[in-house]
C-alpha cells in the first residue's frame, strides 16, 4: 500500500522570502481585528454581561414572531429570541435581573409555566440567570486567565530556549488570540464561558507548531553554526513542514466533526479552537520565525558558556 | 531501541489493562449491562456534570452587611447578659450605628471593671495578639466595641461553614441525595442538585431564613409613636402583617399598603437556634396548622424562667424580623415544649418546621447565579457528544492509517488506549465530565497523535538522511521527545490556568485536557515505543515502509 504523503520528501520552500509581506499583512490584520472588536464589540453572552436565558423546545414548528408576541405579552422585559438550528428550538434572552447583585430566576420560572400554556408540549430545557456582579467577575477572571496563560507560556519558552524565542511566542500568541477575537466580532457569534476556554486552549495549542519549529531551529543553530539565519530558518521550516501540516490536520479533523455534529452548546468552543489552530499554523511560520531574525538570534545563543570562553578563537 | 526490558513490558501492559478495567463502569453506566459488572471489580465512575445529568446550579452570596449587623446584635446580647450578672453594671444608650457598638456605663467608676469583663467576650485571633473586637473607652464613660477586619473575616468564615451545613440540611434533610454544597471564596455557597429542574423550589427551601426569636412585647410603648416607627429605648418596632384589627399593643397600619406594627423589647428571650426539634401539627381547639417546637436544655430553662417572670404579659414570636403572633403568657412554660400559632397553612407550617429543625442560617444568602438544564437536554448532549467523539476518533484513525501504515496502526492502538486511560483516570479521581469536557476529550484525541506524527516524521527524515533502520527509529524517538515535552508543557500551563480560573463546565474542560496531556504522552511515546520495539525484535525488518 502506498502511504499518503501530503508534503513531499524534499521541500525547499523559501518561506522567509515573503516574511516582510506576511508580517505586514499579519500586523494589519491583528490591528484591524482589535480595532474592529473595539468598534463593533463582541456579542457577549449572559456569562459576561448578566441576564437570563432560557432554551425552549417545541413539539411543533413555531414561527419566531409568534413566540416573540407571546413572550412580549408576559411583560418580562425586552426579549432577544434566536433560533437554535430549527423552528422547534429557540433561545430566549432577557435582560439582567433587577437589583445589582441578585440573580432572580423568576422570569425563567414564569416562562417555564407560561410557555407550555401558549404552546402545548413546549418544554423549557435550560434556564440560566447571571447577576451583574458574577458576570463582571467572570469577565475579569477570563481576561486574567488568558493574560496569565500567555505570559506563563512565554516565560516557559524563554527558560527552555532563549529570550528571543519567548518574545516570539508571546507575539505569536497575541496574534492568534486577537485574530480569533476579530473573528467573533465579525461574525457576532455569541461569546460565552466556553469561548474563553477556547481562547485559553488556543494559547496552549496554537503554540504547538511554534514549539516544534523552535525546537528544530535550536537544533539546527547548534548543527550549522555558520549558516545565515534566514537560510537556517527556511531549512528548519521545511524540515518540520510535513509534521506541521499533518498534526494541524488531525486536530482539525477532530474539531471539524465536533463542529458539524457535536452538541450546539460547544459549537462556539469548537469553531474558536478550529480557527485558532488554523491561525496558529500560519503564525508559527510567519510570526514566530521572523521575530527571531529581528531579535538577532545566532548560533552563539546555544553554545554552552565554557565553549564560548576563548572568545578570540570564535569570530562570530 | 530493541532493548525494551521484559519488566517494562509488564508494567506498560498492566497500566493499559488497569485503564481499560477502570473505565468500563463509566462506559456501562446507564445501560442494561451495568448490573452485570461483577461487584469485586473496580466500581469507580465518572460523575456527570449538571449540564449532562440535568439539574440546578445555584450560587449564593452572603449579604456582608447583614452578617455584620447580626454580629453586632449578637455582641449586644452577650454584653447585656454578661453585665447583668453579679456584680451588675448598669448600662444605657446603646447604639449600633456606624458598624460599631457603643454604650454608656452609668457609674463612671465601673468603666474599668466593665472593660475587663468585656474582654472575656472577645476572642484572640491566632498568635497575632489581635482580637476579634477592639474595645475602647471614649469620654471616660462610653465603651465602644469595633469589630476588627480580621475578626469580621473569621466571623464570616465561621458563619459560612454553618450556613453551608444549614443549606445542606434544608435541601436534603435525609442526607441521602447526591448534592454538592460547597463554600467558595469566603462568602459564597455553591449548590448543585442533580434532577431538580426548577431552582425556584430550591431557593424557597434555602431562602427560608427562619430566624425565629421570642421577645417580650413592650406594653408601655406609645402606639402613635409605634405607628411612626419610633420605639422607646431598649425596644424596637416590628411589622405584624397578620395582626387582627383591635389587638391591644398593636398600632394599626398608618396608611394603605403599610402593615400594622408592634413594639417589642430588643432583648431576645429565646431564639430559634435553641430549638432541637420542630414539627408541623394541628391546634387541638381550632384545628389550625401549628408548629410544635422543643427547646434544648438551656433554651428550655431560659424559656421557663422568662415565662415565669412574665405571666399575663404578651410576647412576640418573630420570624425573620416579622411578628407572626403575639400571644399572652397564660402560665409558665416549663417543659421546653411550645407551639407556634400564626396564620399558617399546612405547607407553610411544615416549611417553617423544616427550616427551624435545620438550624438558623447565620447570614442572609442572596442568589447571584442560577443555571438549570433538563435531563432530556443533558441526555441529548451526551448522545451527540458520544457520536462526535466516535466519528472524530475514526476520522483521525483513518488519517493516521493512510499516512503512516504500520506506524499508523501503532498510533491508532495508542489512541484507543489513551481514550480508555483518560476515562479511567477521571473515574479514579471521581472527576466530573461536563459538556465542554466532551469537547476536551475530542480535542485531546485530535492532538494526542501529534506526538506520533512528530516521531514518525522524524523517523522518515532520519531514513532519508541515510541512517540505518534501527538507528533511525531510535533517533526519531529521542529527538522528537524534546519537542513533545515542550509542547505538552505549554498545554499544561494553559489547562492549569483554566482549571484555576474557570468555573464549573470550563473547569471540566480543563481537567480533561490536563489528564489527556499526561495519558497521551504515556501512550504516544512509551506505549508505541514498546509496540515498535517488540515488532522490530520479532520480525527484524530490513527496511521500513514509512
Amino acid at each position: 500500500m502506498k502511504l499518503l504523503k501530503l508534503v513531499p520528501d524534499h521541500t525547499n520552500i523559501d518561506f522567509m522570502r515573503w516574511r516582510n509581506l506576511a508580517v505586514i499583512l499579519s500586523t494589519f490584520l491583528t490591528v484591524a481585528s482589535l480595532a474592529y472588536t473595539a468598534y463593533r464589540g463582541l456579542n457577549l453572552g449572559i456569562d459576561f454581561v448578566g441576564g437570563q436565558v432560557v432554551r425552549v423546545e417545541f413539539t411543533q414548528p413555531v414561527h419566531i414572531e409568534d413566540l416573540r408576541t407571546r413572550v412580549d405579552q408576559l411583560g418580562v422585559g425586552e426579549a432577544g429570541i434566536t433560533t437554535l438550528g430549527n423552528e422547534r428550538t429557540y433561545q430566549v434572552r432577557l435582560p439582567k435581573p433587577q437589583g445589582s447583585d441578585a440573580a432572580s430566576n423568576q422570569v425563567v420560572s414564569k416562562l417555564r409555566t407560561e410557555l407550555p400554556k401558549a404552546f402545548p408540549g413546549a418544554r423549557v430545557d435550560a434556564g440560566e440567570s447571571v447577576s451583574g456582579k458574577v458576570s463582571e467577575e467572570l469577565a475579569a477572571d477570563g481576561l486574567k486567565a488568558i493574560l496569565f496563560a500567555m505570559i506563563g507560556i512565554a516565560i516557559y519558552i524563554w527558560i527552555r530556549f532563549e529570550w528571543q524565542f519567548g518574545v516570539g511566542a508571546l507575539l505569536t500568541l497575541a496574534h492568534d488570540v486577537s485574530m480569533t477575537l476579530g473573528f467573533f466580532a465579525f461574525t457576532q457569534l455569541p461569546v460565552d464561558l466556553n469561548v474563553v476556554a477556547a481562547l485559553l486552549t488556543i494559547v496552549g495549542y496554537s503554540l504547538n507548531d511554534t514549539v516544534v519549529i523552535y525546537d528544530r531551529i535550536r537544533e539546527n543553530l547548534r548543527k550549522y553554526r555558520k549558516m545565515p539565519i534566514l537560510e537556517l530558518l527556511n531549512v528548519s521550516l521545511n524540515e518540520t513542514l510535513a509534521r506541521t501540516v499533518v498534526t494541524s490536520l488531525t486536530v482539525l479533523i477532530a474539531l471539524g466533526v465536533l463542529m458539524a455534529i457535536g452538541p450546539e452548546v460547544v459549537f462556539g468552543l469548537a469553531i474558536a479552537i478550529f480557527l485558532g489552530v488554523l491561525i496558529g499554523t500560519y503564525s508559527s511560520i510567519y510570526i514566530s520565525a521572523p521575530v527571531l531574525v529581528w531579535l538577532k538570534v545566532t548560533g552563539d545563543s546555544f553554545i554552552p558558556a565554557d565553549e564560548k570562553a576563548p572568545a578570540g578563537a570564535n569570530p562570530a | 531501541m530493541l532493548e525494551f526490558p521484559r519488566w517494562k513490558v509488564w508494567i506498560v501492559t498492566l497500566v493499559v489493562l488497569l485503564g481499560v478495567l477502570f473505565s468500563i463502569p463509566s462506559l456501562l453506566a446507564g445501560t442494561p449491562y451495568a448490573k452485570q459488572w461483577p461487584g469485586w471489580l473496580p466500581q469507580y465512575k465518572i460523575n456527570l456534570g449538571l449540564d449532562l445529568a440535568g439539574g440546578s446550579h445555584l450560587l449564593l452570596e452572603a449579604d456582608a452587611r447583614d452578617a455584620q449587623k447580626q454580629r453586632i446584635q449578637g455582641m449586644e446580647d452577650s454584653i447585656a447578659t454578661e453585665l447583668r450578672r453579679d456584680p451588675r453594671i448598669d448600662i444605657g444608650d446603646i447604639s449600633t450605628a456606624d458598624g460599631r457598638l457603643s454604650f454608656l456605663v452609668r457609674d463612671p467608676t465601673k468603666v474599668d471593671a466593665a472593660v475587663e469583663r468585656l474582654r472575656t467576650l472577645t476572642q484572640p485571633l491566632g498568635l497575632t495578639g489581635n482580637r476579634d473586637w477592639d474595645v475602647q473607652v471614649m469620654d471616660s464613660t462610653r465603651i465602644v466595641l469595633i469589630p476588627t477586619a480580621s475578626g469580621s473575616t473569621r466571623a464570616m468564615k465561621d458563619a459560612m461553614s454553618v450556613a453551608r451545613d444549614v443549606v445542606r440540611r434544608r435541601i436534603d434533610p435525609g442526607g441521602t441525595k447526591e448534592i454538592t454544597v460547597l463554600t467558595e471564596g469566603g462568602n459564597r455557597i455553591l449548590v448543585e442538585v442533580p434532577g431538580v429542574e426548577d431552582p425556584e423550589a430550591l431557593k424557597r427551601l434555602i431562602g427560608q431564613t427562619a430566624r425565629l426569636e421570642f421577645k417580650l412585647v413592650d406594653v408601655d410603648a406609645n402606639l402613635a409613636d409605634v405607628q411612626q416607627g419610633r420605639a422607646p429605648p431598649g425596644s424596637e418596632v416590628l411589622d405584624y402583617p397578620d395582626a387582627v384589627p383591635g389587638l391591644p399593643n398593636v398600632a394599626p397600619a398608618a396608611a394603605a399598603g403599610q402593615t400594622p406594627k408592634i413594639a417589642v423589647k430588643r432583648r431576645v428571650m429565646v431564639s430559634g437556634d435553641q430549638i432541637i426539634r420542630a414539627s408541623q401539627g394541628f391546634d387541638q381547639q381550632t384545628n389550625a396548622p401549628i408548629v410544635q417546637i422543643t427547646f434544648d436544655t438551656a433554651g428550655a430553662r431560659r424559656f421557663g424562667r422568662v415565662t415565669q417572670e412574665n405571666v399575663n404579659k404578651p410576647f412576640a414570636i418573630i420570624l425573620d424580623n416579622r411578628v407572626i403572633s403575639a400571644p399572652n403568657i397564660n402560665e409558665p412554660i416549663l417543659g421546653g415544649q411550645a407551639q407556634i400559632t400564626g396564620n399558617f397553612t399546612v405547607q407553610t407550617a411544615n416549611d417553617l418546621a423544616v427550616s427551624l429543625a435545620s438550624g438558623k442560617l447565620p447570614v442572609k444568602l442572596v442568589p447571584i447565579e442560577e443555571r438549570t438544564v433538563s435531563a432530556e437536554l443533558g441526555k441529548d448532549s451526551i448522545h451527540k457528544g458520544v457520536i462526535a467523539s466516535v466519528l472524530g476518533t475514526l476520522g483521525v484513525i483513518l488519517f493516521m492509517l493512510v499516512t503512516y501504515g504500520r506506524f499508523g496502526v501503532y498510533a491508532t492502538v495508542a489512541l484507543v488506549v489513551n481514550a480508555f486511560l483518560i476515562l479511567a483516570v477521571m473515574a479514579m479521581f471521581n472527576a466530573t465530565l461536563t459538556l465542554p469536557g466532551i469537547a476536551g476529550f475530542i480535542l485531546t484525541i485530535g492532538a494526542a497523535v501529534d506526538a506520533n506524527v512528530l516521531i514518525n516524521e522524524r523517523i522518515r527524515e532520519e531514513i532519508r538522511r541515510g541512517r540505518r533502520l534501527l538507528d533511525a527509529v531510535e533517533t526519531g524517538y529521542r529527538e522528537a521527545f524534546r519537542a513533545i515535552f515542550d509542547a505538552n508543557v505549554t498545554h499544561v500551563i494553559s489547562a492549569a490556568i483554566m482549571a484555576i480560573f474557570g468555573s464549573g463546565p470550563v473547569r471540566g474542560f480543563a481537567v480533561v485536557l490536563l489528564i489527556g496531556v499526561v495519558t497521551s504522552v504515556f501512550t504516544a511515546v512509551y506505549f508505541t515505543r514498546m509496540l515498535v520495539a517488540l515488532w522490530l525484535r520479532r520480525s527484524r525488518p530490513r527496511e521500513l515502509h514509512l
